[in-house]
């Protein structure tokens, strides 16, 4: 009998053109037993949910370089919860300064991972969260 | 109603987030899927179900994509199941078949659910073919899947769509391949894609050299009609409708060419698809297909219900004393087994 996996989307929102880390970070889940849905670059909010949503993950990892986090991560958000989707988790990566990271937790951000944040840190926390109780 | 009869109701008014958590339900073969499936089952049977296979980087999702445009543009709807590999190593996978497939982004006529293997072999998960009830009963007029890019014993996804499209790409093998493969076996329709690429046309030319071999002057038999043959219960109940199918003349693969990143081409492919299913339902071939279909899965689920019964029994203390006495050479595996069956049956 198959356990549950955990279905991790990991997406990169808005234009720069630079996927090294989310694919990294895509491997390394996958190497901790997840199931990584990878859609590529340049995803807008929308497509984000809409794969959210079809593909019903535990979990969004966002891979944001571009500085426009402080506007793309609420728009997310909002579309999430307009779904129904406020259970999935949402992870935040790429370059976040520091002053931005208690707001985004605040807004629901589960946590943000700096450009040199550890793979392995990543899989765990992500699989604790993945697998608590409020994650179906 | 029961609790799985409104989430049925709900894939069936529309509901796309039902339908997407029944999935993983069935996924993870959790058993709230299975009531679900029972109440979905009559209204199955109506969607065109094509299969999609070939080598690794061939341009499956590619293709799919564009199959997806065009239908869509034809006022169709589309259910999409891409199926890949799970990795052994981790249990983990890493599905990036949507990549390929953002054009379809924001169209609610058009559904894409990522599948990991999990284990299975065969280019198919144990599972995709309930995902693909749902999403017929769901009411998408074509469902597509796409199996892991195997290249070789694509037999599953045969016996599982109506019409199974081989795509190759030039440069990646020889006729010998070709033969190993079985890919002549399994397609309704031959697909080489990346014809911007040199060898294309030479790629055409050999499957068609070799589908003349195999068929020396008249249709080779192909892997349905010989399956046929091999389900004798559900081929009597079927040829009580159509006496005898080998006096209709069997549909011929064509070979076609398309560039999938620009669509060229894609368009003679998706009339191939149709006039296949076509061919199917005018032959009456299509009953055969199902009643074949049918008699394997039910004798399948069989299996595995009397084989989770079986085990139970005779699994459990005098399993693990028979592995002791198989360690010190006391006795073989082949009496071992001999036994606990023995003693299973005895014991139920
Ligand atoms: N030159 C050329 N490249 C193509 C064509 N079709 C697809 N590709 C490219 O081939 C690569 C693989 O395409 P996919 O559609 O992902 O192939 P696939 O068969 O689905 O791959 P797997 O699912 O990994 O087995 C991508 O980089 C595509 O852009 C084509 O007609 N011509
Ligand atoms: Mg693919």
């Amino acid at each position: 009998m198959d356990e549950k996996r955990i279905r991790v989307l990991v997406a990169k929102p808005g234009l720069d053109g630079h996927d090294r880390g989310a694919k990294v970070v895509a491997r390394a889940l996958r190497d901790a037993g997840m199931e990584v849905i990878y859609t590529g670059l340049r995803q807008t909010p929308e497509m984000i949910v809409e794969a959210a949503l079809q593909e019903d993950v535990d979990v969004v990892g966002l891979s944001i370089l571009s500085g426009a986090h402080m506007a793309l991560v609420p728009r997310i958000l909002e579309l999430l919860s307009n779904q129904g989707l406020e259970n999935v988790r949402v992870f935040l990566g790429g370059i976040i300064p520091e002053e931005d990271v208690p707001l985004l937790k605040q807004m629901g951000v589960v946590e943000v991972f700096g450009p040199g944040a550890n793979t392995q840190t990543i899989a765990q926390v992500i699989r604790h969260v993945g697998h608590s109780p409020e994650a179906s | 109603m029961t609790d799985a009869g409104r989430t049925a109701e709900a894939i069936l008014a529309g509901d796309r987030r039902t339908l997407a958590r029944v999935i993983t339900w069935i996924e993870n073969q959790e058993p709230a899927s299975r009531p679900v499936l029972s109440a979905l089952y009559a209204h199955t049977g109506r969607a065109h179900l094509v299969g999609v296979t070939g080598s690794p980087g061939s341009g499956k999702s590619t293709l799919v994509n564009e199959f997806a445009k065009l239908i869509r543009l034809r006022g169709g709807t589309v259910g999409i199941v891409a199926v890949d590999p799970t990795s052994p190593f981790s249990g983990g996978a890493v599905l990036g078949d949507r990549i390929r497939m953002r054009d379809l982004a924001g169209d609610a006529g058009v559904f894409i659910r990522s599948m990991a293997s999990r284990g299975s072999l065969g280019g198919l998960a144990r599972t995709t073919g309930e995902v693909i009830k749902v999403l017929d009963a769901a009411g998408f007029g074509t469902v597509i899947v796409e199996t892991v890019g195997a290249g070789q014993s694509e037999v599953e996804i045969a016996r599982t769509a109506h019409t199974t499209v081989v795509v190759q790409a030039p440069g990646m093998g020889d006729d010998i391949q070709v033969i190993k493969a079985g890919i002549l076996e399994v397609a309704d329709v031959l697909v080489v894609n990346k014809a911007d690429r040199p060898g294309a046309d030479s790629a055409v030319k050999a499957l068609q050299m070799m589908q003349r071999l195999g068929r020396d002057g008249r249709p080779a038999m192909s892997l349905h009609r010989r399956w046929y043959d091999s389900q004798p219960r559900a081929m009597e109940w079927a040829q009580a409708l159509l006496p005898d199918l080998n006096s209709v003349d069997e549909w011929e693969p064509p070979v076609l060419q398309t560039v999938a990143i620009s669509g060229e081409g894609v368009e003679e492919v998706l009339d191939a698809i149709r006039s296949h299913w076509d061919y199917l339902q005018r032959s009456g071939e299509l009953k055969f297909r199902e009643a074949a279909r049918i008699e394997r899965e039910l004798d399948l689920l069989l299996r595995e219900k009397l084989m989770a019964k079986l085990l139970n029994r005779t699994r459990g203390g005098e399993f693990e004393s028979m592995l002791g006495r198989l360690l010190e050479r006391e006795i073989d595996p082949y009496t071992a087994a001999e036994l606990l069956v023995h003693r299973g049956a005895d014991c139920g």
